[in-house]
């Protein structure tokens, strides 16, 4: 039997800000993972995957992330994405606080 | 200090020229991310976690006032305010925004700084002593041979696409403060029989996975023969680097399967071949860079006023540990510590980079460095000026008495920026500086360096840390790895694997315990860390690190 696949969501980095993306079932890039597609088939993970790298004028390196089912939408599994999530953990910057890249407005 | 010659200027202008159209390209699309890569990384923009991360070379470390004052400008003006300064001379944005870059870059042009060669498989920065021109144990300044090296490998036709990243050091003073035995090439200025200036060469050291020190090549290079010397060497190296394999393809892993002898007759050989070639044009433009590096007027004055600022404690503290001995005895070195407990190793903001060149300008003759510990150094102030620089730095939270000691860290940026770690580094070295701060320990422990990279890359150069930590990924936790007994210096060596690794949470405690072995242990206060480890061995200090495993056995 093969194993279990485990459910993913796309994401990437934003060319312009260099922001950390997630990949919806619409299509579109969000900075917010829990809106993200949660992609609980491997086969359809790939299609996934295909579509969003074919933004390529919108977003740099997507990958496939592990990811679960959470209260208010798909979660992190893994710390790195984790982070990608907030920010660095030295500063108030970044997503924890709502910033984008960038000097501060 | 050298100064931009008009062929420097316009390679670098045309070179912001070409990339700017080359942003563009990007952003409407006619470029692929594949095909713009390696261009933007040719002119160090890289993209790391949470964006996209500028690295700007500081040649060997050396910097005047203006362009401190630049990257302050650049750091408030397209970033939030703060620059990072790594062990490889550089200052890192972490938060430019792609259609910015080109005005960065063209700022950077403006005090004749760029980001060339800061990335890729080509002579990347070279590094040198950041006491360089001060040190009072110097036999020369190494600065104008690092010049003359970076003039030759800037743009170098046939070293543009090495086998793997190149990286040289350069020092000229016996005691190593440039890490020289752990990069691809390092020199070490030292005299031959006749008292003459040359080089000691060494080759094929290097951190990264497969960490090695570096092994003489040459004990005695007439420092007229440097170029054609190292062009030898960097041709042979492009010729036999291993391109089939990406974690075989520095020059260590070269000398290591060909052998140092072979290596050395090959390189013998190339070099007799081209050193004709070498009609004297780099003698006659070395006379020109060292003219640009002679040393500042230095001023004659009484130097009663540090004399009398002494008798406050905070004050004394900070000379004992900031100050160094100049080659000028009414001088001392000032080394800054970007090491304030519990901020990040490295990272000065914009207004600290100003009171810093606005102290070079005042005190310092214009001069600044970085250096590969991740702090600033003012290499020029007279001793009647350093009560008002102490006071200076202290008002901008730049006082910090630690440098040498246990709190004064080498993080790399690991996960926190960094697209290729595998562990956060900077909360640890956030943590273990404020930990030692609050046990009121660290100046009776002295001399320890703590290095900290967050994956098995090394740029935190771990290895030659008296206590090496490893962030890696163990089945998706945080795990660290310690590492015991390196070395930087002059008597470098690569550090032991003590055991297994500590949790995030783990691994300030065992940094405790590890310290509050070695203060059991010591003979005496003279004897630092390093020289208790070196005479007791692994043992206590494991049985320190692992305790319940010293219960199990006695059991
Ligand atoms: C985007 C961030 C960075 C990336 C992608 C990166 C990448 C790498 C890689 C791949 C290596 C291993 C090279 C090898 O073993 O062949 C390495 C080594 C190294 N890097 Fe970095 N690095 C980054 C940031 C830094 C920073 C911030 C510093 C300074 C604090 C630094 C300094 C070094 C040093 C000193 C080494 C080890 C010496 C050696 O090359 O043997 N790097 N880096
Ligand atoms: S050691 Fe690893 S984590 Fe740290 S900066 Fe280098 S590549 Fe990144």
């Amino acid at each position: 039997m093969s194993r279990k696949f485990s459910p993913k969501v796309v994401t990437a980095n934003d060319l312009l800000v260099g922001d950390v993306v997630y990949f919806t079932a619409a299509d579109q890039w969000t900075r917010n993972h829990t809106e993200a597609e949660l992609i609980e088939d491997e086969a359809h993970a790939q299609i996934r995957l295909l579509d969003a790298s074919a933004q390529r004028n919108v977003i740099v390196g997507a990958y496939l992330a592990d990811a679960r089912a959470g209260d208010h939408g798909p979660e992190p599994v893994h710390f790195r994405e984790v982070f990608r999530t907030r920010g660095p953990s030295n500063y108030a910057m970044g997503k924890q606080v709502g910033e984008r890249p960038g000097p501060r407005s | 200090m050298y100064s931009y010659n008009d062929f420097d200027e316009a390679f670098v202008r045309a070179r912001v020229a070409q990339f700017s159209q080359q942003v563009a390209r990007r952003i409407d699309g006619s470029l692929t991310e594949d095909e713009f890569k390696p261009l933007r990384l040719m002119n160090g923009l890289y993209l790391q976690l949470h964006a996209y991360m500028l690295r700007v070379a500081i040649p060997y470390g050396t910097l005047n006032s203006r362009q401190m004052r630049q990257l302050a400008h650049i750091g408030r003006t397209w970033d939030k305010g703060y620059g990072h300064f790594t062990t490889r001379q550089n200052i890192q944005f972490n938060w430019p925004v792609l259609s910015d870059v080109p005005a960065i870059l063209s700022a950077l042009a403006d005090v004749e700084m760029h980001a060339i060669q800061t990335s890729g498989n080509c002579v990347r920065n070279v590094t040198a002593d950041h006491f360089a021109g001060a040190a009072a144990d110097e036999i020369e300044d190494p600065r104008p041979y690092a010049e003359l090296l970076r003039q030759w490998s800037t743009d170098h036709p046939e070293f543009q696409f090495l086998p793997r990243k190149f990286k040289i050091a350069i020092t000229g003073s016996p005691n190593d403060r440039a890490v020289t035995k752990a990069h691809d090439i390092g020199l070490r200025m030292v005299r031959n029989g006749r008292g003459e200036p040359g080089f000691e060469v060494l080759v094929g050291g290097g951190l990264g996975r497969t960490p090695m020190i570096g092994q003489i090549v040459r004990e005695f290079l007439p420092v007229a023969d440097l170029l054609p010397y190292v062009e030898a060497i960097l041709s042979v190296y492009n010729m036999l680097g291993r391109r089939d394999n990406k974690y075989k393809a520095r020059i260590k892993i070269t000398l290591h399967e060909t052998g140092r002898d072979e290596i050395r007759r090959l390189v013998e050989e190339r070099f007799a071949e081209i050193r004709p070639e070498f009609h004297g044009h780099d003698q006659a433009l070395l006379d020109d860079i060292r003219a640009a590096f002679a040393p500042p007027a230095f001023r004659n004055a009484p130097v009663d006023a540090h004399t009398a600022a002494q008798v406050a404690p905070a004050y004394r503290a900070w000379a004992d540990t900031n100050l160094t001995r100049h080659r000028n005895d009414q001088y001392a070195i000032v080394t800054v510590s970007l090491k304030a407990h519990g901020d990040t190793p490295g990272d000065a903001t914009s207004d600290q980079m100003d009171v810093l060149a606005d102290l070079a300008r005042r005190f310092g003759h214009d001069e600044l460095r970085i250096s590969h510990e991740q702090n600033v150094i003012l290499p020029h102030v007279h001793k009647s000026d350093l009560p008002e620089v102490y006071a200076a730095l202290k008002a901008a939270g730049l006082a910090t008495a630690n440098v040498g000691l246990i709190s004064d860290i080498i993080a790399c940026p690991g996960m926190d920026y960094c697209a290729l770690a595998t562990a956060r580094s900077i909360p640890v070295a956030q943590d273990i500086a404020t930990r030692f701060d609050d046990l009121k320990l660290e100046h009776d422990i002295g001399p320890l360096k703590i290095k900290i990279s967050g994956c098995i890359n090394a740029c935190g150069h771990h290895h030659v840390g008296h206590i090496g930590i490893l962030g890696l990924d163990r089945a998706g936790v945080e795990n660290y790895q310690i590492t015991l007994g390196g070395d930087g210096t002059e008597t470098a060596v690569i550090g032991e694997r003590a055991g297994p690794g500590f949790a995030y949470d783990e691994i300030v405690p065992a940094i405790e315990r590890l310290v509050l072995a070695y203060l059991d242990q010591r003979e005496g206060p003279e004897e630092t860390f390093l020289a208790a480890y070196r005479r007791l061995g692994l043992a206590p200090f494991k049985a320190a690190l692992y305790p319940a495993e010293g219960a199990q056995d006695a059991a």
